[in-house]
């Protein structure tokens, strides 16, 4: 005979309660992760660093030393490497998402369906989907503490920052599960020939306008361009770690900022997780 | 134990429509027993997959019910995950692991403790010969090993029941051959096995009882032997010749013993009873109706017969 069980009592068919058995699949995949981190670990580092410590090379090291002026009428040469380091900060943690959730997901779901064991551990789906955002939070904050440093060290001219710990301390764990989180949408919705679309319709308007390379206050003299770059998400990260480390200079009132970071959090978890289930379940 | 088997996977008009009212399984109802190996057998697009899809929390129900080792699947999918392992067709090996560490996170995901998977991960590596490639890359392995090695992960965690969807599918002889000893190896051990597969010669030779499945349904299901016997003939002649096929079968319905004859995929099958001096007779009455033949040759009822008759097609469809 076979009993179904309604209100499985797990234990007598010598089941871990399902609870139980998914906080434990869910720290086990976090281990995978953390695994195969330790294994790429150079590639981490290198994906990591380029793009910032060439930008940062590029504006604060090399254009004061040829005379190229940059940081506008509004500030000094000086003045822009502190400015910017925030946003260079805030892109590190948008492109962690990116290479840490949204391209090895393309992949996955195009080509290699690999995430299929993951899939079948005991934890619902969406428990998966949001190990990943965790996990890639978690290498978001890595990725951060690894940039950080090179946009204070490699200007020609000294970087002011002046550290608002408790706004550091959850503005940055916000933005990183942002970052993760927008990352999870795009690799369930992309294919894997839409990538490079991707990059040039979605990922580099979002770093050029995200209020990363100036303060978002500054876009008074266009009005038109200040309203519209509210949609962008990346524009309440680079605010938001400017309120942080910077807040000599102008930044978005602290209400809205983490409003709005909240608010993006919850909608691209929740569209990361609902375009998961939807290509995991048929 | 006594009695009566019990059933560890029962389906209730499980159904699935999909997008643009494509039905690919129509009100399944199936008992697998334990201990048993069930074999889903039937053409590219019966619904096999899908079925197992149902059964493994991947494919949501239209309608219907999928119970395994007593658990709604879609009432409690997380907890159904804990009594099934999954191989399916394509191969899902972690790529960023290691083949070792592929079963080590596996029993981590399913609540080992680092030493117990440790443990499992080391004793599947030996028993599914695989021990020399434990620090490989998965993408190094052949299709035979990586196929090995899906096995051995998907039971590290000892389900009760295991679902392989295509096991052979694309693997060398040998490696067939040698999927069929692990198989055999854990039927013994009392597993619960449901396969699906196209090849008959899988059918036949692995399942306890085979379910011949088209359009989402299941036309017969029985023992292999039984299914074979259903045929009625002793002996399959198969014929290719010149000319109207379609005339040489009627031709040869009048041929001695013949209990039916039918063209399929551009060859005439005709079944006979009794096997002795078969050839001759129908080499002489097709040439005697003016036919030339060009090709012979002769076979015990199979799977795929019985599927013909069923269906009036071929597997390979």
């Amino acid at each position: 005979m076979s009993t179904v069980v309604d209100t499985p009592d797990v234990t007598l068919a010598g089941l871990r309660p399902p609870t139980r058995a998914a906080v434990t699949a869910f720290g086990a995949l976090l281990r995978r992760d953390l695994a195969v981190l330790r294994k790429s670990l150079p590639v981490f580092i290198m994906r990591t660093v380029m793009q910032p410590a060439l930008f940062v090379f590029v504006f604060t090291y090399v254009f004061p030393k040829i005379g190229q002026g940059v940081g506008g009428p509004g500030g000094s040469e000086a003045a822009f490497a502190t400015l910017i380091v925030p946003g260079v900060v805030a892109i590190a943690c948008i492109f962690q998402g990116v290479q840490a959730v949204a391209l090895p997901l393309v992949q996955e779901f195009g080509y290699t369906r690999e995430i299929e064991d993951r899939v079948m551990a005991p934890l619902p789906v969406w428990g998966v989907a949001v190990q990943k955002i965790v996990s890639a939070a978690l290498q978001g904050l890595l990725a951060a503490a690894i940039v950080f440093p090179l946009a204070a060290i490699i200007p020609t001219t000294s970087v002011h920052l002046d550290v608002h710990w408790p706004v550091l301390l959850t503005v940055a764990p916000l933005a990183t599960l942002l970052g993760a989180a927008f990352g999870l949408t795009m690799g369930t919705r992309v294919q894997p020939h839409q990538v490079p679309l991707m990059f040039s319709v979605v990922i580099i308007p979002i770093t050029f306008l995200g209020a990363t390379y100036y303060p978002w206050a500054r876009l008074s003299p266009i009005p038109w361009l200040k309203v519209v770059v509210l949609v962008n998400p990346l524009v309440y990260m680079s605010e938001g770690l400017r309120a942080a480390l910077t807040p000599q200079f102008p930044h978005m009132n602290l209400v809205a900022i983490y409003g709005a970071l909240i608010a993006y959090t919850g909608l691209l978890t929740w569209a990361g997780i609902n375009g998961f289930q939807r290509r995991v379940l048929t | 134990m006594t009695g009566e088997p019990t059933a560890v996977i029962r389906t209730e008009a499980l159904t699935k429509v999909y997008p643009g009212d494509i039905l690919a399984v129509d009100a399944l109802d199936l008992e697998v027993n334990e201990g048993e190996i069930f074999g889903l057998l039937g053409p590219n697009g019966a619904g096999k997959t899908t079925t197992v899809g149902m059964l493994t929390t991947r494919v949501i129900p239209t309608r219907g019910k999928a119970i395994v080792g007593g658990i709604d699947v879609w009432a409690h999918p997380s907890l159904a995950k804990q009594v099934i392992g999954v191989v399916s067709q394509t191969n899902t090996l972690d790529r960023g692991l290691t083949v070792r560490e592929n079963l080590f996170f596996h029993g981590l995901y399913f609540g080992m403790s680092s030493s117990e998977a440790q443990k499992a991960a080391d004793e599947a590596l030996e028993r599914f010969r695989l021990a020399d490639r434990a620090s490989a890359d998965t993408n190094a392995l052949s299709g035979g090993m990586a196929q090995r090695l899906m096995v051995a992960r998907s039971i590290l965690h000892r389900p009760r029941i295991l679902f392989l969807d295509e096991p052979s599918a694309g693997l060398d002889p040998q490696s067939r051959l040698a999927l069929w000893e692990i198989l055999g190896e854990l039927h013994e051990a009392g597993e619960t096995i449901l396969l699906t597969t196209h090849y008959m010669e899988e059918a036949d030779r692995l399942c306890d009882r085979v379910a011949i499945m088209d359009r989402g349904r299941i036309l017969a299901l029985d023992t292999p032997a039984e299914l074979k016997r259903t045929v009625g003939a002793d002996t399959i002649v198969k014929i290719s010749a010149e000319g109207d096929l379609d005339a040489l079968a009627i031709h040869l319905e009048g041929l001695d013993g013949a209990m039916r004859v039918q063209v399929v995929d551009s060859v005439v099958r005709v079944h006979l009873r009794g096997s002795q001096g078969v050839l001759p007779r129908v080499v002489a009455r097709a040439e005697a109706g003016g036919f030339t033949v060009t090709d012979l040759s002769v076979t015990e009822p199979t799977l795929e017969a019985v599927f013909i008759n069923l269906t009036g097609k071929d597997l390979r469809e």
